[in-house]
């Protein structure tokens, strides 16, 4: 039954204009195993990375790749069944098969985070499920510009290392921002392709003064036709995309994941 | 052996807390998957069809002119936050799907923001109190990060349902999932019945 419509001619709901869409192909739920269920991971390591982040390595019994970007849910269990969940994003490439890397910053009340770095050692057991996020993803095969505060860098360092794993088939740049070397996480990882940002303290005979990120460190950076991912706190995704959107970067081009307070 | 986790005391855990999530006290996370859009009050409009006897859009000075609504309560995200006690301000939704009379055949809704984010409900969610269109958080007009000027609310529902920047809402006589239904998560996202993945 086709409802009235205001305009003359109308047809009805199946002749309505499109539903604006940002993927429009992407309408139909996904249903082939989309089901994530609980399970039992084995910590094969934990690296420190800094004072307060730390990376667990995870053996999975039933490990699927994961697409850059995404991430998992870890699940602790007190012995009265309290619960406590958390996502954290997966580091490590899809190239390292059957493990995930996560890595985790301590927070400063932190329930889960305290409990990781207090409570986890090689050997034990976590409960994970996942990978989930099908939007802040990066596949390798078309530009990428990645911008990262602090712990917001994980995510995208999936993607870094999975353009290094993969030839680096597509383009890709990066600005990382942190507090002082001394906070930055994967150090020993970035090349020519990548822009330090340090906020707070810089490393001696650096020729960036200390300061937070600014469009110009970011113009250098901008490739035609990618897609950009921003991650960090809510400060500082806002000041990024307000800088990509400045160099006239579309908006329909930036893809942000934020994290904490507000 | 792994030590012992106990979590938070939980002598005290609010029974007003679904499964899974914890209290985010004072703050209000922000959480987005694009830039933040600058949506002017004036330029700002909602619109309602489909399955409708006559589709309607409304501006900024038509919905003031409705009859405004607090509503007080508790709102969940699927990240697992939530934020109890607090308010908002606007109209319910109901107010304005009676001005363009639904249609006997509709089942579902989409909403739909300016960014182009989508997000289904069936319409027995959105009716009867349970949804709104809002404008002010704690009588202060809403921030911009949190979908200002206008967004929905669909509080009973993981926060995903309350499209920020909300712009329409189209009336179905059938399902069809939005962004993030398409992308791994619940159809419907009940936080009391922890859906939060495709198949929870």
């Amino acid at each position: 039954m086709a409802a009235p419509l205001e305009e003359p001619g109308g047809q009805g709901p199946g002749g309505l204009p499109p539903l604006p869409g940002i993927d429009a192909p992407a309408r139909r739920p996904p249903r082939s195993g989309a089901r994530r269920e609980w399970q039992d991971a084995r910590v094969l390591e934990v690296r420190r990375e800094t004072a307060r982040a730390s990376t667990y390595r995870l053996g999975l019994p039933r490990w699927e790749p994961h697409v850059p970007g995404q991430h998992y849910v870890v699940r602790l269990v007190a012995p009265d069944g309290y619960r406590a969940e958390r996502s954290y994003s997966v580091a490590s490439p899809p190239s390292d098969e059957g493990v995930i890397e996560l890595t985790v910053e301590r927070l400063a009340d932190g329930e889960v985070s305290a409990y990781l770095h207090d409570g986890i050692a090689p050997g034990d057991e976590l409960t994970v499920r996942g990978p989930f996020g099908g939007w802040f993803v990066w596949r390798g095969d078309t530009p990428a510009v990645l911008v990262g505060g602090g712990s917001g860098v994980v995510p995208l360092m999936a993607m870094h290392r999975h353009w290094r794993a993969t030839g680096r088939r597509a383009p890709l740049r990066m600005a990382v921002a942190a507090r002082s070397p001394e906070e930055l996480l994967y150090r020993s990882e970035y090349g020519d392709e990548t822009l330090l940002a340090f906020s707070r303290a810089v490393p001696e005979g650096s020729p960036r003064p200390r300061g937070r990120l600014t469009a110009a460190d970011l113009e250098p950076l901008l490739l035609p036709g990618a897609t950009h991912y921003v991650c960090g706190s809510t400060p500082f995704a806002g000041h990024a995309e307000e800088l990509l959107l400045g160099l006239g970067v579309p908006a329909d081009a930036i893809r942000v994941e934020r994290f904490g307070g507000g | 052996m792994a030590k012992l986790f106990e979590g938070r005391s939980r002598a005290g855990r609010d029974p007003r807390l679904p499964p899974g999530q914890y209290d985010v006290g004072g703050g209000w996370p922000v959480l987005t998957a694009e830039p933040t859009p600058r949506v002017e009050r004036d330029a700002w409009t909602f619109r309602v069809d489909g399955l409708v006897d006559a589709a309607r859009t409304w501006s900024w000075a038509d919905v003031q002119r409705l009859a405004a609504t607090t509503w007080r309560g508790d709102i969940h995200c699927v990240t697992t936050w939530s934020k109890l006690d607090t308010a908002f301000t606007g109209v319910d939704l109901d107010v304005l799907l009676d001005e363009v009379g639904v249609s006997p055949s509709a089942t579902h809704v989409v909403a739909w923001s300016s960014t182009g984010y989508t997000t289904n409900l069936p319409l027995a969610e959105v009716r009867g109190g349970k949804a709104f269109l809002v404008w002010e958080h704690e009588g202060q007009p809403l921030p911009r990060e949190h979908g200002g000027p206008v967004r929905m609310l669909v509080p009973h529902l993981y926060f995903w349902k309350s499209t920020k920047w909300v712009s329409g809402l189209r009336l179905l006589d059938h399902d069809e999932p939005g962004f993030w239904e398409t992308r791994g998560y619940h159809e419907l996202g009940d936080p009391w019945r922890e859906q939060r993945y495709d198949g929870d």
